[in-house]
């Protein structure tokens, strides 16, 4: 994988790094405030029976509607982004199982904790318990599957 | 509208600015899967923004703590039951090449069919798990 900084100075080192700080954090905050962070919310968004919670299909919405509009003006004007020397977007279209069977096996995940990687970094940083077992588990998830691909 | 509607609106339309953010200064998918999985191994050579990220939403976890700790919710599992959501987590993003965010927002706002389908999966399962294992 190429990097090529198109900065070299260290203030414009500095400045790519404390952005992408600063995306990560407003990133959070997001979370929380969409109520993401909270289990118990998103079992019950997921959860369609009796009192149905559908307040976190909002946060997806929300999230594209700023998203889709905004990344697509920002492709459009801009040949590479700030801090390098071209857009990192994925290409493949094809269809396959590894898709399939890895967003199928996520959702399994995701539906019995009620946390995604998102969400667990917060509440692993937080200091909760539960937060940073799910995160330990997850670190531990990605190392097999990468390991299980070199195989 | 009630309030947690609004509030997973404002939540959800500043999780897109931020990917928004991470697309014009880096050229990066805010997919959250992809930048924390990138830094293990094999190491690629971009580890600084994907550092700074999560420190990021590290430090996000952290003010939460010190501001209003109950937005962090309890979990509703067992200890072994968090465990096992985690390893399913890990393994199923990587194979699947995404999450919530990487596919969920980015890839439905590229209106990618991958993610599409990769969403539609992975919230069907998603639910048919919470039904089974029931909210409590």
């Amino acid at each position: 994988m190429s990097t090529s900084f198109v900065c070299g100075g260290l203030r414009c080192r500095v400045m790519s790094i404390v952005l992408a700080g600063l995306a990560g954090t407003a990133f959070g905050v997001g979370l929380v405030l969409s109520g993401m962070t909270t289990p118990a919310k998103v079992i019950g968004f997921l959860d369609l029976r009796g009192a149905w919670d559908p307040s976190l299909g909002l946060v997806m919405a929300g999230a594209i509607a700023v998203y889709a509009p905004l990344s697509r003006a920002i492709r459009r004007a801009r040949r590479q982004p700030w801090f390098d020397g071209t857009f990192h977007l994925p290409t493949r279209r094809d269809l396959d199982g590894k898709l399939a069977v890895g967003a199928a096996i996520f959702g399994v995940g995701w539906g019995l904790g009620g946390l995604c990687p998102g969400p667990g970094v917060v509440a692993a940083a937080a200091g909760s318990e539960t937060g940073l077992l799910f995160v330990a588990a997850m670190l531990v998830g990605m190392l097999a599957q990468h390991g299980w691909v070199r195989r | 509208m009630p309030s947690s509607w609004i509030f997973a609106l404002g939540g959800g339309a500043l999780i897109g600015a931020a990917a928004v953010l991470l697309l014009l200064t880096h050229g990066r998918i805010a997919g959250i899967s992809g930048v924390i999985g990138s830094l293990l191994p094999p190491l690629p050579s971009d580890r600084g923004w994907r550092l700074a990220f999560v420190a990021g939403l590290a430090l996000a976890g952290l003010g939460t703590a010190l501001i209003a700790p109950s937005a962090i919710g309890a979990s509703v599992r067992s200890s072994t039951a968090v465990v096992i959501a985690g390893l399913l987590v890990g393994f199923g993003t990587r194979l699947g090449g995404g999450c919530t965010s990487g596919h969920g927002v980015c890839g439905l706002s590229r209106l990618s069919a991958r993610s599409l389908v990769a969403v539609a999966i992975f919230m069907t399962t998603g639910a048919a798990t919470a039904m089974i294992a029931g909210a409590s």
